[in-house]
């Protein structure tokens, strides 16, 4: 199916993102937006929902912490019990404190890892990706939404011409996808 | 767009756009390096390359070519460890705990501090990997299954903390980093003209759009990574401290110990932002950018710290004479007044008396009397080190076996190679690198900006 895809650049982000308060009030879909820093607010304008790599983080943090409680209790309490100093080494309570330090550092090691990684994987960022922004001016001080055609049923390709005429933008590209 | 007070000092001088921004931290990278580049380069390198030649030459020799003895079994290389742990803590704290504070001066200075912590970490690695002197069974710390019957490893010693605490505060720093860098990177990626530096940048970048979502994602991957990096960079020194204060030698088994240490780390790594700043600033144009108001910041972080370690120092040497404890006495009267007098009065006037200088202003905000003064401070850090661990083993219960540990020029290499290395790192990454938060700083350009609070509608829209 042939789609066409209007690139609406803007040179101020508080630009932008008035231009597109107006026009998703217009019904207009606008599918993405490219900026070279995150625009503070344009998230529920254009219907992005929060992440939740948060939780996330919490549920990495809490394998980590429940990986190093098993694994200390079978090191150092089943498997090779060691009498230093005539510590108690019979029960992982009674040794517990001796433990936190790396049940604490190993909790933070998955949670930060684990969350970063699922970033990644979730971005489609890795190392050889193919960079995606429309121009290459987006990573510097330009603004560009994507508006898909095919995503916007109820407004003709003229009508959208006309209300960005009247919104004003700075530049508009058209492209056509096969 | 956030609010800003109108008194506050803008954060970035001059009539500045988003555009300008780009230019400025981009063109140091994309231009040809200045001669004095490759000088300093090629100094870091020889120095370096000498200390990672006394490197193997330990390590083909074995331990005893430094020059420790059967009373001091710890010297340079636990002092140069925890010397380099304490200047890596400034930039994680920089980046996690500023973030959480909302302090917007941290962006201009948080991606050179956070390479600086990596490099500071990756030297501080290298002492207790080639203590071991069998640095090929280095991978044993790891609670690994063997053929000993499984023998694991301590989990109860300090020691066993100290490396998983190092590794997951190295490798957590890195990864915040590089999370940051991957925007920066992609900006110069758009930017290079070159096909090789475009395919390095490309990949570099892993291919970063700057769609709407992904920044969502970013903002709060950051804000998680600030968190739980917080109480990291608290937990890692309080852990290197434990080395010595779950001890039993009197002047080491002291419970002031973590807040003690993680206070003069963050003094020390400071004063390390500082002497790298200043002249980084100078050398790629960035004074509009880092300029007085940031170094006068970071002064003020030097003088609280610098205040607390004051503090711990004449606090220990209360608590030894009023604990009661003969041995704990002397210690530190032994400190004070033995053989080692000189490297605790050169500690003493470096960390006690200089950060009390940063109360007067026009002294806070001079790059010259910083620039000194960022040194002076991590001489003393050095020595604090060193007073804490030799004087406190010099001299042992029985007097037969007190000695004097004299360092061998082994010892003074591999020091003196790891900041040639350190070096050789840090400005590999000032060629190569954003060295700025380009695209984090143009996010407080209207809020802080000079241009932006100057002009007449600032007030009005806000």
């Amino acid at each position: 199916m042939s789609d066409k895809v209007l690139y609406v650049m803007y040179d101020d982000d508080e630009v932008l993102k008035n231009s597109a308060k107006q026009l998703v009030a217009k019904g207009v879909k606008i599918s993405e937006v490219f900026s070279p820093f995150p625009i503070h607010g344009i998230d529920p304008i254009i219907g992005i929902k929060n992440t939740r790599l948060g939780i996330m983080a919490f549920l990495y943090g809490l394998t980590g912490l429940t990986l190093a409680t098993v694994g200390m209790r079978y090191f150092m309490i089943v498997d090779w019990p060691m009498n230093i100093g005539g510590k108690p080494n019979f029960s992982y309570l009674d040794n517990m404190l001796a433990f936190i330090p790396i049940t604490f550092e190993f909790t933070v090691m998955c949670a930060a890892h684990g969350m970063a990684i699922t970033y990644l994987l979730r971005n489609k960022t890795l190392p050889g990706m193919p960079a995606q922004n429309p121009d290459p001016r987006t990573t510097d001080d330009k603004f560009v939404m994507e508006i898909r055609l095919s995503e916007n049923n109820k407004v003709t390709e003229a009508e959208l011409d006309g209300m960005l005429q009247e919104i004003g933008y700075l530049e508009l590209d058209k492209k056509e996808i096969k | 767009m956030q609010k800003e007070a109108a008194i506050r000092e803008p954060l970035i001088l001059g009539h500045k756009t988003y555009h300008d921004v780009t230019e400025d931290v981009c063109r140091p990278i994309e231009d040809k390096a200045p001669k004095m580049w490759y000088i300093l380069f090629g100094i870091a390198l020889v120095i370096g390359l000498y200390g990672v030649g006394s490197i193997l030459y330990l390590l083909g020799t074995g331990v005893g070519v430094w020059g420790l003895n059967k009373t001091i079994g710890w010297a340079w290389d636990i002092t140069n460890f925890v010397w380099w742990v304490g200047i890596g803590h400034a930039g994680t704290l920089i980046s996690a705990v500023l973030l959480l504070f909302r302090q917007k001066w941290r962006m201009a200075i948080n991606r050179s501090a956070e390479a600086m912590t990596i490099f500071a970490v990756f030297m501080a690695g290298t002492f207790p990997l080639i203590h071991m002197g069998r640095l090929w069974v280095g991978y044993w710390v790891m609670p690994i299954p063997n053929q000993f019957g499984s023998l694991w490893v301590n989990f109860n010693s300090p020691l066993l903390w100290d490396v998983f605490a190092i590794s997951t505060y190295l490798s957590v720093s890195l990864v915040f980093w590089y999370i940051g860098l991957i925007p920066d990177f992609a900006t110069i990626r758009d930017r290079a003209k070159k096909p090789l530096a475009k395919k390095m940048y490309g990949i570099l970048s892993f291919g970063w759009s700057g769609r709407a979502k992904h920044w969502n994602r970013f903002e709060l991957v950051s804000l998680v990574l600030a968190g739980l990096a917080t109480p990291l960079v608290f937990s890692v020194h309080s852990i290197v401290s434990f080395d010595f204060a779950t001890s039993v030698i009197p002047g080491w088994h002291t419970t002031i110990f973590p807040p003690y240490f993680v206070a003069g780390a963050v003094f020390s790594g400071f004063a390390m932002v500082q002497t790298l700043i200043l002249i980084m600033r100078k050398a790629m144009g960035l004074e509009a950018y880092i300029h007085t108001k940031h170094v006068e910041y970071m002064n003020i972080v030097i003088m609280v710290t610098g205040s607390i370690v004051g503090t711990a120092y004449i606090t220990e040497l209360f608590i030894s004479w009023y604990s009661g404890v003969e041995y704990e006495s002397y210690a530190f009267i032994n400190r004070a007044t033995g053989p080692y007098w000189w490297a605790y009065w050169s500690m003493m006037t470096c960390n006690v008396i200089s950060p009390q200088l940063m109360w007067i202003r026009r002294l806070r905000r001079s790059l010259l009397f910083t620039f000194f003064i960022s040194i002076v401070v991590n001489i003393g850090m050095w020595f604090e080190r060193y007073v804490i661990i030799v004087t406190s083993i010099h001299r042992d219960y029985i007097p037969a076996a007190w000695s004097m540990h004299f360092p061998s020029h082994i010892d003074i290499a591999i020091y003196i190679g790891t900041i040639g290395l350190f070096f050789v790192f840090f400005l590999l990454f000032a060629r190569y690198f954003p060295v700025l938060a380009l695209n984090e700083v143009k996010t407080i350009l209207k809020g802080s900006g000079q241009s932006y609070k100057e002009s007449p509608d600032y007030h009005k829209h806000h």
